[in-house]
């Protein structure tokens, strides 16, 4: 068990459960954060955050304190 | 009339489709109350129905109808209250599965829906096969496949629309997603209850009601509160079933439903849906290999900021001096045909004047405005947030406020109309409210007239320091108001970074041209009457001097305001004028010292009793205070909010006045004069 923050570039994990407030989960849900997809690390921003992951074929930047919420194995 | 909202997520090519419809008969204005962008047309529509006119509305893209946040609210408060006759919903093929989420909730609320399969183009070369047949039914709604950029199936859209709203298409059967046992236990006992309430119509459907409450949606809440006499016992029971299910469950409902949802359309997906090949080359990606690269990512995105600042400014100058020089031609025309007096000079040095120097601005805005719609069309606004996002987090602000904050060294009314990039209501307020402090081009005279005469060699570290007290300034004030009056929770920054795409040329022209004729129509409005009234009050009384107007009337009341922060009355007075446009306040100066030349006007200022520290306090102030006339109208406009465009306005000048203060006595305890 991970924190998808702790990936690297380049790595693929499945996500495994969300944390944080409801509301929260839910906005990530919607847009296809679901249990058992696959999750791409594609880069971190030149500041290091956000970051950017490839989920279901598409690209979505989350912030580092975002992606600390979804645990991926 | 046939009323047709338009839903679909951001990136989907919504926008695209609507331009298609409707061209350049869109009203553009705000949704009541809030900052959020609001398109309508009313097109006629031939079909083998008939001639029909169609009022679309374009709604907000949302992911989905959850109202979290201001967006999905319209979008839903629409859908549910106006009862349109149908609904678009415009879905990315390419990525079917996240996109026939919002449709799915859509289907609940039970308006007819259509759903118009865009950008087929880009899924057919990812070697996707979809059955319409299966999709169709398995959705409960008829398919219409289109192009946006193409304006393929445009047509047939519209032809479907109206086929359904009259009644006219085979009836496609009501669909309910299934929520597993034990949600569906709980939604058929709270939609019974419902169901029986003395107060339910067919204006609602029950089980998306039931289902909302048991979502624990605020909105729907009040809804029941309002309208159902059994309110209390439902919502009693919903909270029953809720905890229920949470124990149950493990988790709370609204997170489950969401699963089945996905799990639902899997479940179609997997029946409609074949991929043929895999593996293509994804050109974005390798487009974002250098743009949003660690090392030369940001130094790229500078250089486009700074591309698009020099094409607004310097290939702005040559239409704003033609318009510079026809205004000046039209003056003097009237000059001559009229007899002098009081009603010339209202319109020659009033209207003609004030107004005149905004409309100049007209060429920069609308390059700008280009500009910008080039960023978001593309794809590449979504990759500039990305990269200056760290950095404007730190405000409390999203990372696309970036380039209004770096527009507003140009000219602050451009820069707020540019906050519409951002989503969230607060997001816009924040950054339109510390937007001022980013020291406009207009202040620039003022700056290079007292440094220059006070600093001498200097005078460029001065200059630097007070744009950088400025930025200074609004990283605190928004920390301060992040903390405070805008509080507010912020959305989740997760954020889709869409395909790079190739804008539309009509599209590009349309978004530009809507935004510049706001700007147009603004000059006619507030910028028109402000400028009569600083005419009225610098002219009036007849032929008096200028301290003996009204305005060096007020000069002489505020002065002792102004005072402690070592200013005289003339001083003030020439801010005051600062108002219409910051570029008066020098040309004022000039009136007052009675030369127009700037060099002697610099040995009047030092022989008039003025410091180099109480030079320094004046631009401190010219800084902060109350922004221009043009950029308060902007401000009232875009936060549709006189009241908030007012704070905005006093709370800068309260600023000025503390800033100063503190800046003239610091300096006179240090023994600066």
């Amino acid at each position: 068990m991970k924190r998808l923050s702790e990936l690297m570039e380049g790595e693929t994990a499945t996500i495994s459960r969300l944390e944080g407030p409801v509301r929260f989960r839910q906005r990530l849900l919607e847009m296809g954060f679901i249990r058992g997809v696959d999750i791409y690390v594609e880069k971190y921003a030149p500041l290091n955050d956000p970051i950017e992951v490839i989920i279901k074929d598409y690209h979505v930047s989350l912030r580092v304190e975002e992606a600390e919420k979804i645990i991926v194995r | 009339m046939i009323k047709v909202a338009i839903a679909g997520n951001p990136n989907s090519g919504k926008t695209t489709i609507f331009n298609r419809i409707t061209g350049t008969r869109q009203k553009v204005g705000n949704w009541p109350g809030v900052t959020v962008e609001k398109k309508e047309a009313i097109v006629r529509h031939c079909s083998t129905h008939g001639e029909e006119d169609i009022c679309i509305i374009d709604l907000p893209g949302t992911y989905s109808l959850t109202p979290y946040s201001i967006e999905e609210k319209i979008a839903r408060t629409y859908i549910v209250k106006e009862k349109p006759d149908v609904v678009i919903d415009v879905l990315d093929t390419s990525n079917l599965e996240r996109n026939l989420y919002l449709a799915t909730q859509v289907v609940e609320i039970g308006i007819p829906l259509i759903l118009a399969l865009n950008m087929t183009d880009i899924a057919q070369s990812k070697g996707m096969i979809i059955d319409e047949g299966i999709l169709a039914a398995g959705m409960g709604a008829p398919i219409v496949f289109t192009v946006g950029t193409t304006g393929k199936g445009v047509s047939s859209l519209l032809d479907k629309a109206v086929e359904v709203a009259k009644g006219k298409a085979p009836r496609s059967r009501h669909i309910h997603v299934p929520y597993g046992m034990e949600l569906e236990n709980a939604i058929s006992e709270i939609e019974k209850s419902i169901e029986g309430d003395p107060n339910f119509n067919d204006q609602y459907h029950a089980r998306w009601i039931a289902l909302k409450l048991l979502e624990g949606d605020e909105d729907v809440k009040d809804i029941v509160t309002r309208e159902f006499s059994g309110a209390k016992a439902i919502l009693e029971q919903t909270d029953t079933s809720r905890t229920h299910i949470k124990k149950i469950m493990g988790d709370d409902p609204e997170i489950i439903a969401a699963e089945f949802r996905y799990g639902f359309i899997n479940g179609l997906l997997k029946e409609c849906l074949k991929i043929k090949t895999k593996g293509r080359i994804d050109l974005s990606q390798k487009i974002d290999l250098a743009l949003t690269n660690k090392i030369i990512g940001i130094p790229i995105f500078i250089f486009f900021i700074w591309a698009m600042f020099g094409l607004t400014f310097s290939l702005g100058a040559y239409p704003m001096g033609w318009i510079g020089l026809s205004i000046d031609w039209i003056g003097n025309i009237i000059s001559a045909f009229m007899a002098d007096g009081m009603l010339k000079s209202l319109i020659v040095n009033g209207i003609i004047g004030g107004v005149g120097s905004v409309a100049i601005f007209l060429p920069n805005i609308m390059i700008l405005f280009f500009c910008i719609a080039l960023f978001e069309d593309t794809g590449y606004m979504a990759r500039a947030a990305f990269l200056m996002d760290k950095g404007m987090h730190t405000l409390g602000l999203h990372g696309k406020a970036f380039i209004p904050m770096i527009m507003g060294f140009g000219c602050n009314v451009p820069a707020i109309m540019a906050t519409r990039v951002l989503e969230s209501d607060r997001d816009r307020k924040l950054s339109i409210l510390i937007n001022p402090f980013m020291s406009c081009s207009a202040r620039l005279p003022i700056y290079i007239l007292l440094a220059g005469t006070f600093f001498a060699q200097h005078a460029g570290m001065v200059v630097f320091s007070i744009y950088v007290l400025g930025i200074v300034m609004a990283v605190v004030i928004g920390q301060i108001f992040n903390k405070t009056i805008l509080r507010g929770r912020s959305a989740p920054f997760v954020m889709e970074l869409p395909p790079y795409r190739a804008p539309t040329l009509q599209g590009l022209i349309i978004h530009m041209w809507e935004r510049s004729k706001q700007f147009l129509k603004k000059m006619g409005g507030i910028i028109l009457i402000g400028s009569i009234v600083v005419w009225a009050l610098s002219t009036l009384p007849k032929d008096a001097p200028l301290h003996e107007t009204y305005l060096g009337k007020i000069g002489s009341i505020i002065e002792p305001v102004m005072e402690p922060l070592g200013l005289d009355w003339k001083g003030s007075v020439a801010l005051l004028a600062g108002i219409t446009a910051k570029e008066i306040v020098v040309s004022t100066m000039g009136v007052i010292y009675a030369t127009e030349d700037e060099h002697r006007l610099g040995t009047a200022l030092q022989s008039s009793g003025m410091t180099p520290l109480k030079a320094y306090v004046f631009m401190v102030f010219a800084l902060l205070y109350i922004p221009c006339i043009a950029t308060f109208a902007t401000m009232k406009t875009e936060m549709n909010s006189l009241r908030w465009a007012l704070f905005g306005s006093t709370y800068s000048l309260l600023l000025a006045w503390v800033m100063s203060f503190i800046i003239y006595n610091c300096g006179r305890a240090l023994g600066f004069g």
